[in-house]
């Protein structure tokens, strides 16, 4: 009993006589295809090096373009030697010459001797195929291809949509159902004979060398016609990515391979000489009855094609930038924004810590410096606190910012006095939280020592800073939470937005709020706002603030935002 | 992209090839050891001045990620670079006496010798100060990579500038020659870089890091671009248009994915900030050679004066490419 292996071979030569000798060496005959495209003298070297063993064999040579009819003609004249030559072989093998057995041969004998019918070959029907690149799947099948895919990209997919777009479709011919799988089989002798003595080849070759990637179909179509027991899976490691190319191999993946228990990986890069020394001596003894068990290693390879797909949300660099609305979420971590708090309540950034517990910064976006909690020059990842180097990119900096910080969830303070060219950005964010009271900014002025003039005109500039922003936060392209309280409202009832904020941020925390920030003492406040409704200018955002103090914290009633998303 | 700016870029690459053509002259050979150049050969191209004691760990670097051949231009060197670079079996040396400056600083000198010699060859430009780290280079030499770009049939790899520098002032602790340069430059900022994207290029365009948190906190858009396409697979009409920012044509300055994903990019590791800076700063204000009237210069002496510490509390410690992916410097892209 011994296992016949066919080896399509086009590049690394020096590899695929490494191989093809340690299979040889291990009592399997070898038969070996060499891509036409590979020069004589090449060959020659080849077949040279490998002249001292008596089990080799190579077959007639045809040029194996990918995706055309070649491979299965080399395939096919590479078996019909194997099954002529090696009556011996039961089950054959088809490697390419860039695979690589992980397991003694041994332990694939016992294996395939204990499942004496079983033919090992992924098929599945068109229909079921998740995998095929391109949209061809049971097009395949029906559409023609006679432009190359490699050098004329363009005539291909331009004849395809020609067809797609008269209607045209080929007969597939009767008896055939058209699977297809990876490339890599192992078949009994008896079913790989039938395959190639059936009566029907000329017909069945003649429409299959039409078909568009027929090394992955015409075995597994036929498999199903001849086969008693197929078990529809490959024998042979290979991984694809995003691109339909297959993954390589390195040195570094040597303990990953080991533990994998697969019996031949693909593809292995031809330099790997760590993977070729251990794997091709002799290697530690196994239990002879492990299944192949590759879910490391294709958990390893599918976070790979989620990164380059998804990539890792909120990060801006050097090869991720993303277009607009295409960010995958324009940033890393959720985090709140506090707009009006600080000016309404005097202590409010050291409370809010307090009572969340984490660290709250000051307006990040004062046109003086980046008010960094603790008032610090340098923040995470080395951020400075330049307002210069601030406003030369404010996406960058919020971004950089919150990509620093990660996992810990960051609170700012921002306002109409604050540089505004960060608006959109933060509308648009739904990791973004904003809450804000509405002209609490009047608060500062009134306690502000400057002359009346100058509030005036300053309140009439804040004022409208803040209604373009909050048209902004109210326009249907926000993303943002947002709450809208107008000072009025909050100052009447400040306890429960103050708790559902606090909620928001430590969810789990169920504790009552029992200690509330300090409010600025607005005793003279309504008669402010009427100071400057007589010199002409109209304070709106406040809500109503009667003139004569009336206004006061209330703790019972039940106040809610107007807008909530 | 309008027909009339694409027509533009491409008339601008055609001049930078002439201008590169023409600036040939200036280049006197030293050393030509390029019949040795085997066609699947991983070469780099540098230009240099008084470099001598970085040269020694430079071309061990290199030689160890699997580079096979060095082309070097020496633009004047009076410390013995040109000597040793002329015994070096795999180096083939170049001088030019002529302006640094006016030769795009160095640009189109090697535009003439990429179009020579780097035709097919994936090449490598860097400077003696800057040190390529891509994913895996602890378990993969350099031609893994450039086996898995052919394979994936992509022709340009980023590597952004990351400058290194050492915790003090930056002339307490001497170089010696051979030594790692990052055995004293062990820190880097790992979080404050900016990002926008250049219209007429497509490339992107950073800035950031130490440079411009202490050398430019007032006037950022100053402050040195970051952005490198040091590694190419080259054809010969292919051109740097500003040191190695820029490429045309400009599909090779695609090397960041636009729709959330991430391509594999790698880092140049900067030992600019060695105890030899503050010497080579004062040189380079005498010789103003360098881009945009030197003002990168005139920054970096106003700030030396007083002996600037580049390291704060958030520096990061270097450790290897893996932290940098992490933080998100670089990526492995669908590498694995």
């Amino acid at each position: 009993m011994s296992i016949g292996i066919i080896m399509l071979c086009h590049t690394a030569l020096d590899r695929a006589a490494q191989v093809a000798r340690h299979w040889a060496n291990h009592g399997c005959p070898v038969v070996i295809h060499v891509d036409k495209r590979v020069t004589q003298a090449e060959f020659n070297a080849f077949r040279a090096s490998l002249s001292g063993l008596a089990d080799i064999r190579f077959s007639g040579r045809y040029a194996c373009e990918w995706g055309t009819w070649g491979i299965v003609a080399a395939t096919q004249s590479a078996a019909h030697i194997m099954l002529q030559d090696f009556p011996g072989a039961n089950h054959i093998y088809l490697a390419s010459g860039s695979c690589l057995p992980l397991r003694p041969v041994r332990e694939l004998v016992t294996y395939l001797d204990s499942r004496p019918r079983t033919d090992f070959i992924e098929s599945v029907t068109a229909a079921d195929v998740g995998w095929a690149i391109g949209g061809l799947d049971s097009e395949r099948f029906t559409l023609r291809f006679p432009f190359s895919w490699r050098k004329h990209r363009r005539l291909f997919d331009g004849y395809v949509q020609l067809q797609r777009r008269v209607g045209f479709k080929r007969k597939i011919p009767a008896g055939i159902v058209p699977h297809f799988g990876s490339q890599w089989w192992c078949l009994t002798r008896q079913t790989l004979s039938a395959i190639l003595n059936d009566p029907e080849r000329a017909k069945v070759d003649s429409y299959f060398q039409r078909v568009w990637i027929p090394d992955e179909s015409y075995f597994q179509t036929q498999a199903r016609r001849f086969s008693t027991h197929i078990e529809s899976r490959s024998l042979t490691l290979s991984k694809f990515d995003f691109q339909g190319k297959p993954h390589v191999f390195y040195d570094d993946h040597l303990q990953l391979l080991r533990r994998s228990d697969c019996f031949v990986a693909r593809k292995i890069w031809p330099h790997a000489k760590e993977l070729y020394r251990v794997f091709l001596t002799k290697g530690p003894e196994h239990k002879t009855s492990t299944e192949p068990n590759p879910g490391k290693i294709d958990r390893l390879f599918s976070r790979a094609i989620e990164r380059r797909t998804k990539g890792r949300s909120g990060l801006y660099m050097q090869s991720r930038f993303p277009n607009e609305n295409w960010e995958n979420g324009k940033s890393a971590s959720p985090y709140s924004v506090f707009e009006g708090f600080s000016d309404l309540f005097e202590n409010f950034e050291p409370w809010l810590s307090k009572v969340t517990g984490t660290r709250v910064h000051g307006h990040l976006f004062s046109l003086e410096r980046v008010e960094y909690a603790g008032r610090e020059a340098v923040y995470n990842g080395a951020m400075p606190d330049s307002a210069a180097i601030r406003d030369y990119n404010p996406r960058s900096f919020l971004s950089n910012l919150l990509w620093n910080t990660r996992g810990e969830r960051q609170c700012f303070q921002f306002g109409p006095t604050d540089n505004q060219a960060i608006n959109w950005q933060l509308a648009k964010d739904h990791n973004a939280t904003i809450s804000v009271i509405s002209g609490a900014w009047a608060v500062s002025l009134f306690k502000s020592d400057m002359n009346f003039a100058d509030i005036l005109k300053e309140a009439a500039r804040l004022q409208r800073f803040e209604q373009e922003h909050l048209t902004i936060l109210q326009s249907p392209w926000t993303k943002a939470r947002y709450r809208i309280w107008t000072l009025a409202e909050f100052v009447e009832n400040p306890m429960e937005p103050l708790q559902t904020l606090v909620d928001e941020i430590r969810p789990r925390a169920l504790r009552r709020l029992n200690e509330a920030p300090r409010m600025a003492d607005l005793s003279g406040f309504g008669q402010f706002l009427q100071d400057l409704r007589n010199q002409g200018m109209q304070p709106m955002l406040m809500g109503d603030f009667p003139v004569d103090d009336s206004i006061k914290p209330n703790a019972t009633r039940r106040g809610r935002p107007y807008l909530l998303r | 992209m309008s027909i009339v700016s694409r027509y533009r870029l491409r008339l601008a690459r055609k001049r930078w090839l002439f201008r590169a053509f023409r600036k040939r002259r200036e280049l006197i050979s030293v050393t030509k050891r390029v019949k040795a150049i085997k066609p699947a050969d991983i070469l780099l191209f540098s230009t240099l001045r008084n470099e001598r004691a970085r040269l020694p760990y430079f071309l061990k670097y290199y030689r160890g990620l699997g580079v096979n051949h060095f082309l070097i231009v020496d633009n004047e060197s009076d410390d013995g670079s040109h000597d040793y670079l002329k015994a070096q079996p795999d180096v083939s040396l170049w001088r030019s006496a002529h302006s640094y400056k006016r030769a795009r600083f160095g640009v189109d000198w090697l535009n003439w010798l990429q179009m020579r010699y780097g035709h097919g060859h994936w090449t490598l430009v860097v400077d003696p100060d800057e040190f390529f780290i891509y994913p895996f280079c602890d378990t993969r030499p350099l031609r893994a990579l450039t086996d898995w770009l052919d394979a994936s049939s992509i022709k340009a790899f980023s590597a952004m500038l990351l400058d290194m520098y050492p915790k003090g002032p930056i002339n307490t602790q001497a170089y010696t020659e051979g030594q790692n340069p990052f055995e004293i430059l062990q820190w880097f900022d790992s979080g404050n870089y900016t990002i926008s994207r250049n219209k007429d290029f497509g490339n992107l365009w950073i800035q950031g890091g130490p440079r411009a948190r202490v050398f430019f906190p007032d006037a950022p858009e100053r402050a040195p671009a970051l952005n490198k396409i040091p590694l190419v697979k080259w054809h010969w009409r292919y051109a740097y248009a500003s040191s190695t920012h820029t490429l045309l044509p400009r599909g090779l300055n695609l090397v960041y994915d636009e729709w959330g994903g991430e391509k594999a990019s790698g880092c140049l590791l900067h030992a600019k900030f060695l105890d030899s800076f503050a010497t080579k700063a004062e040189e380079e204000m005498t010789r103003r050679q360098h881009y945009a009237n030197s003002h990168e210069y005139t920054a970096y002496k106003a700030a030396l004066e007083d002996n600037p510490d580049l390291w704060c509390k958030w520096s990061e410690k270097y450790i290897n490419w893996r932290q940098l992916e992490i933080l998100g410097l670089m990526s492995k892209g669908n590498w694995a």
